[in-house]
């Protein structure tokens, strides 16, 4: 059935998102530090099991399929729900910070790309060096 | 005397259409939505020729209609504050933005993720270093002078999430924790457009590096929407570690990056 689907990744959403609460108030963070990420394991794995002990049959997948095909319009709400008009009044100051922090981090990527592929070594680029 | 009915009349009655749509708010975002992305794909084949994606120019139709909204209205929630479109709050807030992003990780394999786990995790730690560094720098040049100030701002350059929990951790100005959360937003609304048209350039097509663009990034409605953009399949690595982020760098920030910035001021 669809619906065993769907709850299989409301399941894995909830407990990620409960053991991401414990891990912020052991940490005395008051946010949830990775519950989605967390889910998101805990939904590979279980696909996986339940994949190899052939429990998974399509109407199953299509309830979690669903959800995964309706994340580009999801997006859109998202993008339409932004509070764009305080981006654009926070004046220079934000302007500045945001664009620098963003071309930055992008600058970034490769470089990280490139050291990981050859056993990851932090030491060749600390934060600091960064202008 | 006319057998016409009084149209006037129905829309603004109590029984109208306008609230028959806002009482059915979430289906009215979903048409909606729909709606907004028929009109760019046709926009992307017509115009782009498929060269700019169909996603891309929704996102930045719903980032403009955002602006519009948040005119209109004055509200926080762009163009959710209308009454009559109050479901796309509801349908691109956290809860269901949560779902369809765990719902992408279906099917993609555990071994892609532990193969990168390490270059993740550096991603991430190095992601909210440069930015409080960036975001301090510039509190800097524009003349904060105190830690606290210097620090929320950095911490807003993280996320808009980790600028005010730490502005507020570390007693920071009001005027200082509104200015970390414009800074934030920016950076958010700045991934979702740059993303596409950077890709390329940065090798932002495997999963390893999503993995990685993900934590440097942070921001992850930016990170959503960027890899949404640019390749779909890229999602799950780059929300993956975005997740992690603000979480993090609501630990880091008022702790250990405002003792090192101590040092400094």
């Amino acid at each position: 059935m669809v619906i065993y689907g769907t709850a299989l990744l409301a399941f894995c959403m909830l407990v990620g998102l409960v053991i991401g609460q414990l891990l912020g108030i052991t940490l005395g963070v008051g946010k949830n530090v990775g519950g989605v990420g967390i889910a998101m394991l805990l939904l590979i794995v279980l696909s996986d099991w339940l994949r190899r002990r052939d429990r998974l049959p399509v109407p199953t997948q299509q309830g979690v399929l669903f959800w995964s095909s309706i994340y580009i319009p999801i997006v859109v709400a998202m993008a339409a729900s932004q509070n764009v008009v305080k981006a654009a009044s926070g004046g220079w100051l934000a302007l500045v910070a945001g664009v620098a922090t963003v071309l930055a981090c992008l600058a970034l990527v490769p470089v990280l790309s490139r050291i990981g592929s050859n056993a990851a070594d932090p030491t060749d680029s600390p934060p600091g060096d960064k202008p | 005397m006319s057998c016409l009915p009084d149209w006037q009349a129905m829309l603004l009655s109590k029984h109208s259409l306008v609230v028959l749509l806002e009482k059915n708010s979430l289906i009215t975002a979903l048409f909606m939505v729909g709606a907004i992305l028929w009109v760019s794909s046709f926009l992307s084949r017509k115009l782009t020729r498929g060269r700019i994606h169909a996603s891309a120019i929704a996102i930045f139709m719903g980032l403009a209609l955002a602006y519009l909204g948040g005119m209109m209205t004055g509200g926080e929630k762009g163009l959710a504050d209308v009454p009559l479109l109050a479901g796309i709050g509801l349908l691109g807030g956290s809860m269901f933005r949560d779902l369809a992003i765990v719902a992408t990780a279906f099917g993609v394999r555990l071994q892609e993720f532990i193969a990168t786990g390490l270059s993740g995790i550096i991603a991430l730690t190095l992601g909210i270093f440069v930015s409080f560094l960036i975001g301090g720098l510039v509190a800097y040049a524009f003349g904060y002078r105190d830690a606290e100030s210097i620090t929320t701002i950095g911490a807003g350059a993280a996320t808009y999430i980790v600028g005010p929990v730490t502005g507020t951790a570390l007693n920071a100005s009001s005027e200082v924790i509104a200015l970390s959360v414009a800074a934030g937003l920016v950076k958010s609304i700045l991934v979702m457009i740059l993303t596409p048209f950077v890709a390329s350039r940065i090798g932002l097509d495997n999963p390893r590096s999503a993995l990685i663009f993900g934590g440097l990034m942070g921001t992850t409605s930016g990170v959503a929407a960027g890899l949404a953009a640019t390749d779909e399949r890229l999602v799950p690595y780059g929300a993956m570690t975005a997740t992690f982020y603000t979480g993090l760098g609501c630990l880091l920030g008022p702790s250990l990056i405002f003792m090192i910035v101590k040092l400094f001021t």
